[in-house]
C-alpha cells in the first residue's frame, strides 16, 4: 500500500514530465547568494457539487484544477509566481519570476541547500487523521441525489409553512506536495465535504430563513450515520419557524450568554485573527507585545488544535509541510502563544506551530487558524442563563469580521432570545454584537461545562484567501457587548 | 523573464485574443457531436503583478497567471457544468464528458437553456477598458515606495505600516454557445494602496486608501494615495461615545456604493425566484424616493464593469432600473426570467456600471449640515444584512456630528434599521462620487437609523 506521500506525489507530479528529482534540481535554480529558501508547492484538487431546489436536482458542476506555486525568500522579502499547469515548460518561467526578488533582496545570510532530500519524517510516519479516500468517488450520484431529496423531503414534512427547500452537497478532493530548500519534502491528501441546507417559512406575509449543515475531512456517508443528514433539515426548519416569530432586538450594552459550538466564532474573530504571527510579527495587532500578560478572564482557555479527527479544520501537515499541532493560545486568560508560519517563526526566532495555509497553489502561504476553541468551564449551562436578569442568549450566528489594530470585532446572530430574569422569552431578530476583543474577553464570567465543537461549515477569509476551519466552545457568558438591534 | 518587460505579461492579453475564440468553437463543436441540445462555453486568462512594499523596503513581489475554462450543456432540459483550469485539449474534452455525465443525473427543468437567440449581442464597440500599463517593476516598486513614504511622513501619530502595494492586471475572455454566438472581452485594472497605523493615548487605529482604475492616466498620484490612507488614519484617533437611540446616519460614497448594491442584490432574479427578497413584487412600486432614480450604463467608456453583452451573450443596454423611485424592472438571467415568467434584463453576471440621477444634490458640508446631529459612516463590518426580509444590523466606524460639524471619530458601534426603511428614508446624496467602483455614488444621508453604543 502507497503512503500518503506516494500518493500525493503521484497525484500531483503523475502524468507531467516532472519528477522529484527533477523538481528539486529546477528549485536549486532558486538559489542564489542573496536567497535564505526556495519552496516548490504542487497542488490537483477535484470538486462535484450538486444542488437541489424545488425538489428537484437542479444542476451539477464537475471541477478540476491543478498548478504549482513557487516561492523565493530573501530576509523578510518574498518573491512569488505560479503556473495554472504542472509541467516543465510552465515552471521553468514561474522559477525566474520568483527569484525576482532576489534582485532587491537585502539579506547577507548565505544559501542553504542541503546534501540531499528525504521526506520528512516526522510528517511521513504520522497516523492519517481522516480517510484519504476521495469523497468523489466515494458515494454513487445515485445516492448523493437521493440524500439530497430524502433531505428535502425530510424538511417539507415538519410544517406546512416551509415554502421553500435547497439542499447542496459539495465534496473536494485535494493532494498536495511541497519541498523547500530547507530539507521538506512532503504530501497530503485531503478530502472534505459540506452539506448545506436552507429553508424558507412563510406566515401572514412574514418570510424568514434557517439553515443548516456540516461536513469535515470525511466521506459523503456521515452525512447518512445516524439520519445526520436529516437533522441538518429539521435544525434549518426549527431556525426559520422561531425567525417568524422574532420580535425587535434590543439595542444597546447587556449581558451576552453565547450557546456552545458554532458560537466559538467569538474566539475566531474576538482573539484568533488577532494572535496570527505575521500580524504580531509586524506589530499591527492590538495584541502585539502582549505575551505572557492577562488578555482574558482567567476562566478562558483558548486552543488552535489541526490534529482532532476529520474536522473541517483539521490538518496533518499545514501548506508548507509542518506537521498540524495543538497550540495553546491563551491559558487561564494569559495569552501564551501566537500561530506561526515558517517564515513569521523565523522572523520572531520562535517554533512553527504548523499553521502556514493557503487557499491554493496560486495564493501564498500565512499564518491562519485550524479548529479555534474554548475549553469547559466549571459551569452548569442553565446557571448561566439563570445569572441574567435582562439580557441576550444567542444560540447561532452567521458570519464575524475583526479589524485586528483596533481589536474591534462584530458578529451576528441567527438565533437569539431575549433573556429576562434567567429565562428565554421570546427570539429576537438577528442583530449584530459589537465590541473590542481584550475586553469583551477580560468580561467572560461564566464558562460552561457543555463544550461542543461546530458541525463542520466554517470558511474564514484573510487578504482574499479563504479556507476551511472549526470553532468551538462551551456556553459562556459576557457581562456586557453591545447588541445592535432596533428596539431601545 | 525580463525584469524591466513586466509590462509584457499584460500586454499580450491587451492586443490579442491568443486562440480563445478557436478553442472556444472547436468545443463547441465537440459539445454538439455528443448530441447535447444546446451548449455554452466560457474561458479567460489574465495576468499581472502585485509589488508589496513595507516599512521602506520590498515585501513581496507576487507573478500572477490565470487560467479558466466553464462548460455547460443542455440535454432533454437537463442542465451539466464542468470547469478546469488547464486549458490542454485532454483536459478540456474531460471537462465536456462530466459535464454531459452530470446533465444525465440532473432533472429536467423547462427554465434552463440558453438566452434567446434574437438577443445575443451584434453591435461590439471598443469600449477602452484595455490599456496596459508599460513599466517595469523597478519603476513599481519606487511608486509604492513613494507612496508609503508620504504616508508614513504625513503625521507624527503614524506609528506603523501595514505596507503599499501596486498592481497591475490584464485579461481577455470569450463566450460562446450553440446560437454561434461567439464575443470576446478584455480589460486591465491597476491599482495602487496603503494601509497605515496610526497610535494615541487612546490605542492603535488603521485605515487605508486606493486609487483603482483600467488605465494608469486615470490613476492619482501615489504620494497623494498614502497621504489620503495617513489623514483617514489620524481622523480615526482619539475617540468618544455618542448616546444609544435613533439618529441620521450618512453612509460615505465608499459604502453608500455597497448600499445600492444591496438593493441591486434584492432585486437580483436568483433571490426572487428563490423567494429570498424582501422586494419580492416590488415591481412598479415606490423603493426610493421619488425625486431619485438609479440608472444602469453598461457601455461607459473605460467603466470599471462595462460590458457589451451579458454571461449569455445578451446585448446589454442603458436602462432605468429604479425610475423616479419606482422599481423599473427586475435584474434577470434567462434562468431566472423563465422561472419569474418574464424575459431576461441581461444581468447574468450582476449589472454593469450603474449611477444615480441626480448624480447629486448637495455638497458633502451641505449634507452635515442638513443632518445637524447624527452619525457619519466610513467603514462597515460584518454581514448583518438579511435579504429576504430586508433587516440590517452592522458594525460601525465613522464620526459623530454636533452642529453639521465633525465633533470626534466612533467606533465599537452599530446601526440597525430595515432595508425597506432605509431606501425611503434617503433624503440627500452628496457630490463626493466615487469613481473607483463599478456602482458610482456619492455620499448618501438617510433620515434615521437606530445607533447602539456602549453608552
Amino acid at each position: 500500500m502507497n503512503t500518503i506521500y506516494e500518493t500525493a506525489r503521484d497525484t500531483c507530479l503523475g502524468a507531467t514530465d516532472l519528477d522529484v528529482s527533477t523538481c528539486e534540481s529546477m528549485m536549486g535554480g532558486l538559489m542564489a547568494p542573496k536567497v535564505d529558501a526556495g519552496e516548490l508547492f504542487f497542488q490537483r484538487e477535484r470538486r462535484l457539487g450538486w444542488s437541489l431546489e424545488d425538489g428537484k436536482i437542479k444542476e451539477g458542476t464537475f471541477g478540476a484544477s491543478g498548478g504549482v506555486g513557487v516561492r523565493a525568500i530573501s530576509g523578510e522579502k518574498t518573491g512569488f509566481a505560479y503556473a495554472d499547469d504542472i509541467s516543465c515548460d510552465a515552471l521553468t518561467p514561474a522559477l525566474a519570476a520568483a527569484r525576482a526578488i532576489v534582485k532587491s533582496g537585502a539579506s547577507t545570510a548565505p544559501p542553504s541547500m542541503p546534501a540531499m532530500f528525504e521526506p520528512a519524517m516526522t510528517a511521513q510516519t504520522g497516523d492519517a487523521i481522516h480517510v484519504l479516500d476521495d469523497p468523489i468517488l466515494g458515494m454513487s450520484n445515485e445516492a448523493r441525489i437521493d440524500m439530497m431529496r430524502r433531505v428535502d423531503a425530510v424538511a417539507r414534512a415538519v410544517d406546512n409553512r416551509v415554502s421553500k427547500v435547497s439542499v447542496s452537497l459539495h465534496a473536494v478532493h485535494e493532494a498536495m506536495l511541497v519541498m523547500c530548500t530547507d530539507g521538506t519534502l512532503c504530501g497530503d491528501v485531503r478530502p472534505l465535504i459540506r452539506m448545506n441546507v436552507s429553508v424558507i417559512a412563510e406566515e401572514n406575509s412574514r418570510r424568514e430563513r434557517g439553515t443548516a449543515g456540516g461536513g469535515g475531512r470525511r466521506q459523503a456517508s456521515w452525512l447518512l450515520e445516524g439520519d445526520r443528514c436529516d437533522d441538518f433539515a429539521r435544525e434549518a426548519v426549527r431556525l426559520a419557524l422561531l425567525n417568524l416569530e422574532a420580535v425587535d432586538a434590543p439595542a444597546g450594552a447587556m449581558p451576552v450568554v453565547l450557546g456552545p459550538g458554532w458560537p466559538g466564532v467569538l474566539l475566531h474573530e474576538a482573539v484568533g485573527h488577532g494572535l496570527e504571527g505575521d500580524f504580531n510579527r509586524k506589530g499591527t495587532s492590538a495584541f502585539a507585545g502582549k505575551m505572557g500578560t492577562q488578555v482574558a478572564s482567567p476562566l478562558c482557555t483558548v486552543v488552535d488544535d489541526a490534529t482532532l479527527a476529520d474536522r473541517r479544520g483539521s490538518l496533518r501537515v499545514d501548506d508548507e509541510g509542518t506537521p498540524g499541532q495543538r497550540t495553546v493560545l491563551i491559558e487561564d486568560g494569559k495569552l501564551t502563544g501566537y500561530m506561526t508560519d515558517k517564515l513569521n517563526a523565523k522572523l520572531m526566532q520562535s517554533e512553527c506551530t504548523g499553521n502556514g495555509r493557503r487557499e491554493s497553489y496560486a495564493h501564498l502561504p500565512m499564518p491562519r487558524m485550524t479548529n479555534t476553541f474554548m475549553l469547559p468551564g466549571p459551569h452548569d449551562p442553565e446557571e448561566i442563563l439563570r445569572s441574567v436578569k435582562k439580557g441576550i442568549f444567542a444560540a447561532s450566528f452567521g458570519g464575524g469580521q475583526v479589524d485586528i489594530t483596533s481589536g474591534q470585532f462584530v458578529f451576528s446572530t441567527t438565533e437569539a432570545w431575549l433573556v429576562e430574569d434567567g429565562r428565554c422569552v421570546c427570539p429576537v431578530k438577528g442583530a449584530t454584537l459589537i465590541g473590542m476583543g481584550a475586553e469583551v474577553m477580560q468580561r467572560v464570567s461564566m464558562v460552561g461545562n457543555d463544550f461542543a465543537l461546530d458541525s463542520g461549515i466554517g470558511v474564514c477569509g484573510k487578504d482574499g484567501q479563504s479556507v476551511p476551519v472549526g470553532v468551538g466552545q462551551p456556553t459562556l457568558k459576557v457581562d456586557e457587548i453591545i447588541v445592535g438591534g432596533t428596539s431601545s | 523573464m525580463s525584469l524591466n518587460s513586466l509590462y509584457d505579461l499584460t500586454a499580450p492579453l491587451c492586443e490579442s485574443d491568443g486562440g480563445l475564440p478557436d478553442i472556444a468553437s472547436r468545443w463547441i463543436e465537440k459539445a454538439c457531436k455528443k448530441g447535447v441540445d444546446a451548449a455554452e462555453i466560457s474561458i479567460s486568462q489574465g495576468a499581472g503583478y502585485t509589488v508589496t512594499v513595507r516599512l521602506g523596503d520590498v515585501e513581496t513581489t507576487e507573478f500572477h497567471q490565470d487560467v479558466s475554462c466553464g462548460i455547460t450543456v443542455y440535454a432533454k432540459q437537463c442542465k451539466g457544468s464542468a470547469n478546469t483550469s488547464d486549458l490542454s485539449p485532454a483536459a478540456l474534452d474531460e471537462a465536456l464528458d462530466a459535464a454531459c455525465e452530470i446533465a444525465r443525473f440532473a432533472q429536467p427543468d423547462a427554465c434552463h437553456g440558453l438566452a434567446d437567440a434574437s438577443l445575443m449581442a451584434t453591435d461590439m464597440p471598443d469600449l477602452n477598458l484595455s490599456l496596459a500599463w508599460r513599466m517595469g517593476i523597478e519603476q513599481a516598486t519606487e511608486m509604492a515606495l513613494a507612496c508609503e513614504d508620504a504616508g508614513r511622513g504625513f503625521d507624527a501619530r503614524i506609528v506603523n505600516s501595514e505596507g503599499a502595494s501596486l498592481s497591475s492586471y490584464g485579461g481577455r475572455g470569450v463566450y460562446a454557445n450553440t446560437h454561434g454566438f461567439l464575443g470576446v472581452s478584455n480589460g486591465t485594472t491597476h491599482s495602487i494602496g496603503c494601509s497605515l497605523l496610526g497610535e494615541d493615548a487612546n490605542g492603535k487605529q488603521r485605515d487605508y486608501w486606493y486609487t483603482s482604475a483600467r488605465s494608469a492616466d486615470a490613476l492619482d498620484d501615489a504620494g497623494s494615495v498614502g497621504r489620503r490612507a495617513a489623514e483617514r488614519c489620524v481622523a480615526r484617533l482619539g475617540g468618544a461615545t455618542p448616546p444609544t437611540g435613533p439618529c441620521p446616519v450618512l453612509f460615505e460614497s465608499e459604502v453608500a456604493s455597497g448600499l445600492l448594491s444591496t438593493l441591486t442584490s434584492a432585486l437580483s432574479g436568483g433571490l426572487l425566484y428563490r423567494r429570498e427578497s424582501f422586494l419580492e413584487g416590488a415591481l412598479g412600486t415606490d423603493i426610493l424616493p421619488t425625486w431619485l432614480s438609479l440608472l444602469e450604463r453598461p457601455r461607459l467608456k473605460g467603466g470599471a464593469a462595462s460590458a457589451n453583452f451579458d454571461g449569455e451573450g445578451v446585448q446589454t443596454a442603458n436602462k432605468a432600473i429604479i425610475d423616479a423611485g419606482q422599481v423599473a424592472t427586475y435584474l434577470l438571467s434567462s434562468y431566472s426570467a423563465r422561472r419569474l415568467r418574464m424575459q431576461t434584463t441581461g444581468n447574468a453576471g450582476g449589472v454593469y456600471n450603474l449611477i444615480l440621477h441626480p448624480q447629486a444634490t448637495k455638497t458633502r458640508r451641505e449634507l452635515l449640515q442638513d443632518m445637524g446631529r447624527g452619525l457619519v459612516v466610513r467603514e462597515l463590518m460584518g454581514q448583518g444584512v438579511n435579504l429576504v426580509n430586508g433587516d440590517y444590523s452592522r458594525g460601525v466606524s465613522g464620526f459623530w456630528v454636533e452642529n453639521g460639524e465633525i465633533a470626534y471619530p466612533v467606533s465599537e458601534v452599530t446601526i440597525a434599521g430595515n432595508l425597506r426603511d432605509m431606501f425611503r428614508g434617503i433624503v440627500g446624496v452628496g457630490d463626493d462620487l466615487d469613481p473607483r467602483r463599478h456602482v458610482r455614488t456619492g455620499s448618501i444621508l438617510i433620515d434615521s437609523m437606530v445607533l447602539a453604543t456602549p453608552a
